[in-house]
């Protein structure tokens, strides 16, 4: 639609509309005098019909026109994150307006989005990975194809988890209007918005960890033996800021919080997800096991290389560790010549797993 | 407004799990009879739990991409998604003709139509019929063959084997193949001796999954005797002591299930107008076009 087209609309629903009066975003047009009364924080003044219509490029027209006649949908999700990605409820018309030419970027996971002012005052909406501003990528326009483009991370691996920081690179969405920016960020970040939304509103439906557990069925109903120091580590596993963006506001139960850091995420995790309950079963039955001693022999060195290598599948660097560089415990060539050194078929220092079954 | 939610099961580990789930709202998008069209998962995002509160229309027809009745469409799907007035009881189903139910979500403010499986649908018949079809390229197969329907079997849930011996009978009783036998993984009778069973040379084997993955593309041809080694791949047909097997992959991925999903929530009451007819065309002159090439 041209700007003339934009501007055409919003005079004849300036027309249609000041007769039961606009009160919108700083602007107030009602019946007064014969005419009109327009009010915005900047200016009052009454106006004739005709003066009225050449009003409608006026910025609080348009952005009335935008959000009342475009974006619509009271009290929804939809309407309320398209507000505050411009800060409409913060930010005057004008100053918004500035921002807005520029193109204006807010941050949702690993998302950047970014609002952009277009003819008329309609917005444009562009979505990519934050890593990707400025970046030259591949331009998409359809939100449905965000379900294939986020399935693999930039190493190809699967990716289970939406809101796992493992966010592929090298794709934008661009020129989307309103409704095809939330879509393309639900497709994303599954359901986030929602939940950002219902938590602004004070309405956010928590489920704690003993209610979760508590209505799982099946393989899942053993989930519930968890114990609560098994529990906190489960959740620093799984739940930190390392593993996920959204931010955890579950706890064990509503008067017993977990110690874990609950992450610095925009938008909220309201209960344990698909992925942390089948963890948690695993979680669980090893917990069952009752520890034994082991004697095993290992020089100092030894003993740091296992945690090194620990710590480098547990913080996910295994692949960043160069293939000569055998200064690193969780060296490919080094965990080679421990394993040739410390282990055989019985495994670590040559002591089996179940002593008794090799008596 | 009207929106349709299509659930299925998803995976943590296989990625192609909810293909079939996106391709067939992809298909009932683009014929527009819905405002809004979703996808959900038990295993993927978003969740049973969370998919209600991402719509706007206050009125949703959700449609289960499982197979049986039982376990899933039963227990798991009704309590995720807080339908909380649910009663198994009121699908009135022996284990094959569940319908739907309406009934409010406990977490938003809308009335949820919460519909039978795909699976146990007659219409699911046809698209078994139309895997027949594409698979030997031939669409009037029948005469001189056999047709095999594979279910999982037993799991936890004795309504799975109905489903299979359901679809089996409905396509027996029309006459179209020459013997129709129901066959399952891990109870008698079982996929590895499918050849057994038939007096015809050819037997299209059609499993009634609804993805793609480990049963259907490792298990049942390696069970079957069509490889030895799932990654070498198998010839369509390969002959098995005497017989010519014919084996589709998973009838979940067939485009007709689309179809069997419109079904589902015109049964529930969706306005659906010419739907149903415009998504049977398009898919029939995508067929025709694929055959071409």
């Amino acid at each position: 639609m041209s700007a003339a087209d934009t501007i055409d609309d919003v005079e004849a629903a300036l027309v249609e509309h000041a007769a039961d009066g606009i009160d919108f975003d700083g602007l107030v047009v009602e019946p007064a005098n014969g005419g009109y009364r327009w009010e915005t924080p900047g200016e009052q003044l009454t106006v004739s019909e005709d003066l009225l219509r050449e009003r409608a490029g006026d910025p609080y027209a348009t952005n009335w026109y935008y959000w009342e006649h475009v974006v619509e949908g009271h009290d929804t999700p939809r309407r309320a994150f398209l507000r505050w990605l411009e800060g409409a409820d913060d930010i005057d018309v004008p100053e918004r307006y500035d921002e807005l030419r520029g193109g204006h970027t807010s941050s949702w996971g690993e998302l950047a989005v970014t609002a952009v002012l277009s003819e008329g005052g309609q917005r444009r909406y562009e979505v990519r990975h934050e890593d990707d501003l400025g970046e030259d990528v591949d331009a998409y326009t359809d939100p449905l194809e965000a379900r294939h483009l986020v399935k693999h991370d930039d190493e190809g691996r699967y990716r289970p988890l939406s809101t796992a920081p493992s966010l592929p690179h090298g794709w934008a969405f661009v020129d989307l209007d309103g409704s095809d920016l939330v879509q393309t960020v639900d497709y994303v970040y599954p359901a986030t918005v929602s939940n950002w939304h219902r938590e602004r509103e004070g309405e956010l439906d928590v489920d704690h960890w003993s209610e979760v557990a508590g209505r799982q069925s099946g393989i899942y109903s053993i989930v519930e033996q968890l114990d609560d120091e098994a529990l906190e580590w489960a959740a620093e596993a799984c739940c930190v800021d390392s593993q996920c963006v959204k931010r955890r506001e579950w706890d064990k139960s509503e008067d017993e919080e977990l110690d874990v850091p609950r992450g610095d995420g925009e938008f909220p995790c309201r209960e344990p997800c698909s992925l942390f309950i089948a963890a948690a079963r695993k979680f669980t039955t090893l917990e069952r096991e009752d520890t034994r001693e082991y004697t095993f022999e290992l020089t100092p060195a030894e003993k740091e290389q296992l945690e090194d290598i620990v710590d480098a599948v547990a913080d996910g660097r295994v692949d960043e560790i160069r293939e000569a560089d055998v200064n690193e415990g969780a060296n490919r060539y080094r965990a080679r010549f421990l394993r040739a050194k410390r282990m055989d078929e019985h495994g670590l220092s040559g002591t089996p797993t179940y002593p008794e079954d090799h008596e | 407004m009207q929106a349709l939610v299509i659930v299925g099961h998803g995976s943590h580990l296989n990625p192609g799990s909810s293909d079939p789930a996106f391709t067939h709202a992809d298909t009932i998008r683009a014929s527009g009879a819905f405002d809004e069209v979703r996808e959900a998962f038990w295993k993927e995002e978003p969740s049973f739990r969370e998919v209600l509160r991402t719509l706007e229309s206050e009125e949703v027809f959700v449609v289960p991409l499982f197979i049986s009745e039982g376990y899933f469409t039963e227990q798991v799907i009704p309590r995720e998604l807080r339908l909380n007035e649910w009663d198994p009881e009121d699908w009135d189903s022996d284990g094959t003709d569940a319908d739907h139910v309406t009934v409010q979500a406990k977490d938003v403010d809308k009335t949820v139509h919460y519909c039978g499986p795909v699976g146990t649908h007659d219409s699911m018949s046809d698209v078994i019929v139309e895997r027949a079809k594409s698979i030997t390229d031939d669409p009037d197969v029948g005469e001189g063959f056999g047709l095999a329907v594979v279910g999982h079997g037993t799991e936890r849930n004795e309504n799975s084997a109905k489903a299979i011996h359901y679809h089996a009978d409905r396509i027996h009783d029309t006459g179209r193949f020459e013997e129709v036998k129901a066959v399952f993984m891990d109870e008698d009778p079982e996929v590895d001796d499918v050849t057994e069973f038939f007096d015809a040379e050819d037997i299209v084997v059609v499993p009634l999954f609804v993805a793609d993955g480990f049963h259907t593309q490792e298990d049942i041809p390696e069970d079957m005797g069509l490889t030895d080694d799932y990654r070498t791949g198998y010839d369509v047909p390969t002959e098995v002591d005497g017989h010519r097997i014919w084996y589709s992959g998973a009838v979940g991925t067939e485009p007709l299930v689309a179809d069997v999903i419109l079904e589902r929530a015109d049964d529930a009451g969706a306005d659906l107008a010419d739907a149903i007819e415009r998504v049977r065309q398009q898919i029939e002159s995508d067929s025709a076009t694929s055959a071409g090439d």
